[in-house]
């Protein structure tokens, strides 16, 4: 049993952090009122661009550095598409699904278009990703250290950093309380002289910034190579947002049991004691509790109350 | 009189129409990018989708399902709701079909009611769990969805090899028999050996049917009453919650259908591991249709040629297939942001009064 | 003379409509001056213009004798001038405190300073007798307090000038009493207030002067003290006002409506709203329900039209038990509604005029069969109906009702619900928002209704309504019924104690 554990945490921390990342920027958006059903397209997004970056650069510097670089690359590119968004949503008062619908179509469409004028197959390997290490000191504590310090990925504790200064801006600092006025009443931050698209613009970009990170995560930890999908992880961001309650230690619970859950998945067909349980059971679990969460936590919902809302300016 | 003319025309036409235009135009800067020429491109796809008999009845049963999934998603929207799971209901809804062509052994016309029926029922079933949920505890829609398509996804991807493995591949299903095809001999001949088959006439009695129901009858009334203004439709008596389920449930069971044509009709077997754009591209069909029936008829015919010429395009030019799949997202976006185009309408408006 | 706002000749136009026509305000210091003027007069325009909402067409602003250009709040803001809103703008998860500092956060570091913000909240409020907790949160304190807080808001950005819009709507009649003791305070304490109001009774009591716009156009400002409120009105409404509604003596029938102790849960979580409720409204007779808002008033209405259950008792109509029927059996059994909110859920806004003149009743012949829609009978009654109830809409009965004017959507209301021919007739709050035209035909079909022999439960906040349309009068507080009056044998005062839940002869 200890074994097994210790085999596939790391594996469930490293399934866990990208989709944690996402969802983080799925928080900034909807605290601020804008619904982001595009986080999927965005990841793609972060995909492509590390990929493309890493691919580059790899044969000319050293694989690290690379990988740094193309990481940064996929944040940026992440939060320049998310002004596609914020755009339709803040400045059109366009329904926020449905641009949502179109970012995920474009990320898909474009990438792979893109892509394939680099390499024709539309796929982008790259030679190789993050080495996993182990944390001097840490990894020697007795059974924490095996299980949280032993071969990680840096990026893990990076995204750990941004969520605690996420939480900290969020909690603490005045663009924190503007956004979550936004995100709650627009009208009545509006007539306190917040300037809410300016809010709600930082935080959509935000939030393509940091699904950007989590694709180039997913690129350099996981994947190994863009395929021009990131299989239905901005999706259970999503759900793992809605499942944590649009709080940063909700979203992180949230997250940690979707990666916990889909490493079992994964790795059930080679663990005797999971075989006995169908794989289809395993592969639907998670979703089928968030619809469950869902239900629960329907009639206490923390739900911003304007998400989703076009928000005009003089109209009341 | 030009004025009176331009009054005629609905607003709605407009828009669609600019957001096609500036979906091309968007396609050519991205083909001009790569370095290609957009004249060549754009005249390629055209030919690829029309330049036969068969490339046209191809187009046509690329736009079959599109239909389908189109008035799903129109038929929800009209009654306020965003049918996002329409992936998962062509997948669920396909499967059904799939099973019964590989499992019954029927003359062809009750073998093809049957299969379509069970993608119906099957679409439909998929379709009311999000309704159920939004009726009686106020989940939204989309988010339920999203999980159905994901677990519609993943019972498939087990169910198709356990129960219906193909006699080479894992991945996918034996083929169905000719006798349980939507393929239609004569329909095939016509076109010169086309894919092409029983899945128009299908989507086109069904823009009928959709129609009738949202315009002449009670249940679309309620429907639609709902759609706008569910405060009101519950002051008036009428029951919010069956009609979000019964609403649900019907557009779940189009989509179904388009899964039907799409594994029984355009295919032969059931690819797993693949999640049906279709069921996102219905969105894009349905909003460029002003979430009409009609107009869902013609975007989707529309988009059948995009997808069915990019092929040829690609044969011909160097352009990746992928530039139809970006036009149809710019689409969508700028038929999201229509507020852009009417602003624009507005402003030439008043300029011309002013002169 | 010292004038700290002056608003010159003052033009807004917006598409098709002038919604200010060269308007001139001018507010002493240390003054309370009223602006008075109907719904859709032009007020809110007015005052979003001094607030930097808008911007004039033309004309000039003063703020203590400079010129300025007003272009967003933030300067209004800096000029000392904040406004409380009808609709309070307060976060309602947030304390008192972060509503206060929200858009000019105290730091201390990178971190909001909440706790100095707090305490300068609260010496405010002890400065001004406000009273407020700034720890509390917004939605576990009462509306009243809210309004406080809003008031705070301005205080703490250090306002002078100070513009209240429609301050009373949603008090208690103690809530008003205290309110305007606040405004006496600010007033002391150097600050000057500008009151937008239809009540003329508030002006009576707490304003200087007053001035009076209508349909856009400046009418005149006068001394309060010398102006009677007949005048006044005539001002605001350009004729003169009956202040009474002609109805001729009507005994009153057979019982149509029991309520027999009813019980109502609130929409919040776990409160009951209406408890053990138990009333009579019979053949011919209006009767009309007062209480302030949010007494249990909308709750005991969704409860008698089925949009809510009961938790316990029994509802009758014609002595038929009506407590567990469908929304539909209820309509159908002769209960109309005129709702509170036409727009939520009174009309589909999307739908023509004709499409929402079927709303209850499309399914029954001649209007469908079969399950398919007759729309040319559905056309011809809707005819009818804008015919008969003079509802004024662009193309008829083929108009979007999104496209009307307010009172045309309400009298296509009135009318849809007095053609179901009702035994029962509820109307909640029909004429809100409505101008006095409106209001006066809207009364006129009530009252014929009565006189036809038909049962109305009237429902409003407006007590001169309930006073001069009602046969007999109920006054429910906190969900509980304190008495019911004879309208003629009772007063203003005696119906304004028993909102406040005081009951007959307790005061003697």
């Amino acid at each position: 049993m200890w074994t097994l554990i210790a085999q596939i945490f790391p594996y469930a921390i490293a399934f866990t952090i990208p989709l944690l990342i996402t969802s983080l920027g799925g928080l900034f958006s909807e605290r601020s009122g804008v619904v982001n059903i595009g986080l999927e397209g965005l990841m793609v997004v972060g995909s492509f661009t590390g990929a493309i970056v890493i691919y580059t650069l790899q044969p000319i510097m050293s694989p690290d550095l690379a990988v740094w670089i193309g990481l940064l690359a996929a944040a940026l590119a992440g939060g320049v598409f998310a002004i596609l968004h914020a755009f339709a949503s803040i400045n059109l008062n366009a329904n926020q699904v449905i641009s949502g619908t179109a970012i995920n179509m474009m990320a898909g469409a474009l990438t792979v278009f893109l892509a394939r004028n680099v390499t024709g197959s539309g796929n982008i390997p790259i030679v190789r990703g993050l080495l996993r290490r182990d944390v001097p000191i840490l990894s020697e504590i007795p059974v924490i250290g095996r299980l949280f310090f032993t071969s990680t990925y840096a990026t893990t504790w990076l995204v750990l950093a941004i969520l605690l200064l996420g939480w900290y801006v969020i909690y603490k600092t005045s663009y924190g309380l503007r956004l979550r006025a936004c995100g709650e009443h627009p009208h009545a931050a509006d007539s306190a002289g917040v300037n809410v698209y300016k809010v709600r613009y930082i935080a959509v970009i935000l939030s393509g910034a940091f699904s950007g990170l989590g694709g180039g995560i997913l690129l350099v930890t996981i994947a190994g190579e863009f395929t021009g999908s990131v299989a239905g992880l901005g999706f259970l961001a999503l759900a793992a947002l809605i499942f944590g309650q649009w709080k940063p230690l909700g979203i992180l619970g949230a997250t940690a049991f979707f990666g916990l859950a889909s490493t079992i998945a994964n790795v059930s067909s080679v663990i005797p004691m999971l075989k006995v349980i169908p794989g289809v059971i395993l592969k639907v679990f998670p979703y089928i509790v968030t619809l469950i969460a869902l239900v629960a936590f329907s009639k206490s919902s923390q739900a911003p109350k304007a998400a989703g809302e076009p928000y005009e300016k003089g109209k009341r | 009189m030009k004025q009176s003319i331009m009054k005629k025309i609905p607003k709605e036409l407009v828009v669609s129409l600019l957001a096609v235009v500036l979906g091309l135009i968007a396609g050519a800067l991205f083909m001009l990018f790569t370095g290609n020429n957009p004249f060549a491109g754009y005249s390629y796809l055209i030919k690829g989708g029309t330049m036969s008999i068969e490339r046209l009845g191809n187009t046509l049963a690329t736009a079959s399902p599109l239909i389908l999934t189109g008035l799903s998603i129109a038929f929800a929207f009209k009654t306020g709701l965003f049918n996002i799971g329409a992936p998962g209901q062509v997948l669920f809804g396909g499967f059904c079909a799939t099973a019964v062509a590989l499992s019954v052994n029927a003359p062809k016309p009750l073998l093809l009611l049957l299969s379509v029926s069970a993608a119906a029922l099957g679409g439909a079933l998929w379709g009311s769990v999000p309704g159920f949920l939004k009726a009686k505890f106020n989940v939204h829609e989309v988010v339920s969805s999203i999980m159905m398509n994901w677990i519609a996804y993943w019972v498939v991807y087990y169910a198709i090899p356990a129960y219906f493995k193909g006699s080479f591949l894992e991945t996918e299903s034996r083929k169905i028999a000719h006798q349980a095809s939507l393929r239609v001999d004569w329909l095939t001949k016509l076109f010169d050996g086309s894919y092409i088959n029983l899945g128009l006439f299908i989507g086109i009695i069904a823009v009928f049917v959709v129609a009738f129901i949202l315009n002449r009858t009670v249940l679309g009334y309620e429907l639609k009453s709902v759609g706008f203004n569910r405060h009101a439709a519950e002051y008036a008596g009428i029951s919010v919650n069956k009609n979000i389920i019964l609403a649900m449930m019907i557009s779940g069971a189009l989509a179904g259908i388009g899964g039907a044509i799409i594994y029984t009709g355009n295919a032969a077997n059931l690819q797993i591991g693949i999640v049906p754009t279709q069921g996102f591209d219905g969105i894009a069909v349905s909003l460029l249709g002003a979430n009409t029936p009609i107009g869902v008829l013609a975007s989707a015919i529309f988009f059948g040629l995009l997808y069915s010429g990019k092929g040829f395009m690609n044969a011909m030019t160097n352009i990746p297939p992928e530039i139809a799949d970006t036009i149809i997202a710019t689409i969508i976006y700028f038929a999201a942001t229509s507020v852009l185009i009417e602003r624009g309408l507005d402003k030439l408006k008043r300029k011309r009064r002013g002169n | 003379m010292d004038y700290v706002v002056e608003m010159l000749n003052i033009r807004k136009e917006f598409p098709g409509i002038v919604a200010n026509d060269d308007i001139t305000l001018k507010l002493k210091k240390g003054e309370i001056h009223a602006l008075l003027g109907e719904n859709g007069a032009g007020k809110s325009t007015l005052m979003s213009i001094l607030f930097g909402l808008y911007q004039a067409d033309r004309g000039q602003i003063r703020v203590n004798g400079k010129d300025v250009n007003i272009s967003n709040p933030n300067v209004a803001n800096e000029l000392g001038i904040g406004m409380v809103h009808q609709h309070f703008k307060l976060v309602h998860n947030f304390t008192v405190t972060e509503n206060i500092i929200l858009g000019l956060e105290p730091k201390r570091g990178l971190s909001v300073d909440v706790k100095s913000a707090a305490k300068r909240v609260k010496e405010l409020s002890e400065q001004y007798g406000l009273n407020v907790d700034p720890n509390a949160k917004i939605e576990d304190v009462s509306v009243g307090m809210q309004q406080r807080v809003e008031i705070l808001k301005m205080l703490y950005r250090n306002a002078d000038i100070l513009i209240f819009d429609e301050p009373t709507a949603v008090l208690t009649p103690q809530e008003i009493e205290d309110l305007m003791k606040i405004m006496r305070n600010l007033i002391k304490e150097g600050k000057s207030i500008i009151l937008i109001t239809h009540k003329l009774k508030e002006i009576k009591a707490v304003a200087d002067r007053c001035t009076v716009i209508r349909r856009g156009k400046f009418i005149g400002t006068v001394d309060v003290d010398s102006t009677t409120k007949a005048q006044m009105a005539e001002m605001m409404v350009g004729r003169e006002v009956l202040f009474s509604v002609e109805k001729p003596d009507k005994e009153a029938g057979e019982v149509i409506l029991k309520l027999d102790k009813v019980s109502v849960k609130s929409n919040r979580e776990g409160v009951v709203a209406v408890k053990d409720f138990s009333l009579e409204v019979k053949e011919g007779e209006i009767l009309g329900l007062a209480g302030v808002e949010g007494n249990g008033q909308s709750e005991l209405v969704e409860a008698i039209t089925g949009l809510k259950d009961i938790v316990s008792g029994k509802i009758f109509i014609n002595g038929k038990d009506i407590s567990n029927f469908s929304i539909r059996e209820r309509i159908n059994s002769g209960i109309a509604h005129i709702p509170e909110d036409r727009q939520k859920r009174g009309l589909v806004l999307d739908y023509t005029i004709g499409q929402n003149m079927v709303l209850e009743i499309y399914d029954r012949k001649p209007f469908s069969e079969r399950g398919l829609l007759n729309h040319n009978a559905i056309t011809e009654y809707a005819q009818q109906i804008v015919e008969d109830f003079d509802v004024r809409a662009g193309q008829g009965v083929e108009s979007v009702a999104r496209s009307l004017s307010g009172g045309n959507q309400q009298k296509a209301i009135v009318g849809r619900e007095i053609e179901l021919n009702p035994d029962l007739l509820i109307a909640v709050q029909p004429t809100r928002g409505l101008d006095v035209g409106s209001i006066e035909y809207i009364h006129s079909r009530l009252i014929e209704q009565r006189n036809r022999g038909k049962a109305i439960l009237l429902v409003s906040l407006e007590l001169d309504e309930v006073l001069n349309l009602s046969d007999r009068i109920a006054i429910i507080n906190s969900g509980e019924l304190v008495g019911i009056v004879d309208a003629k044998d009772t007063n203003e005062n005696e119906i304004g104690l028993m909102m406040a839940g005081i009951k007959r002869g307790d005061t003697d």
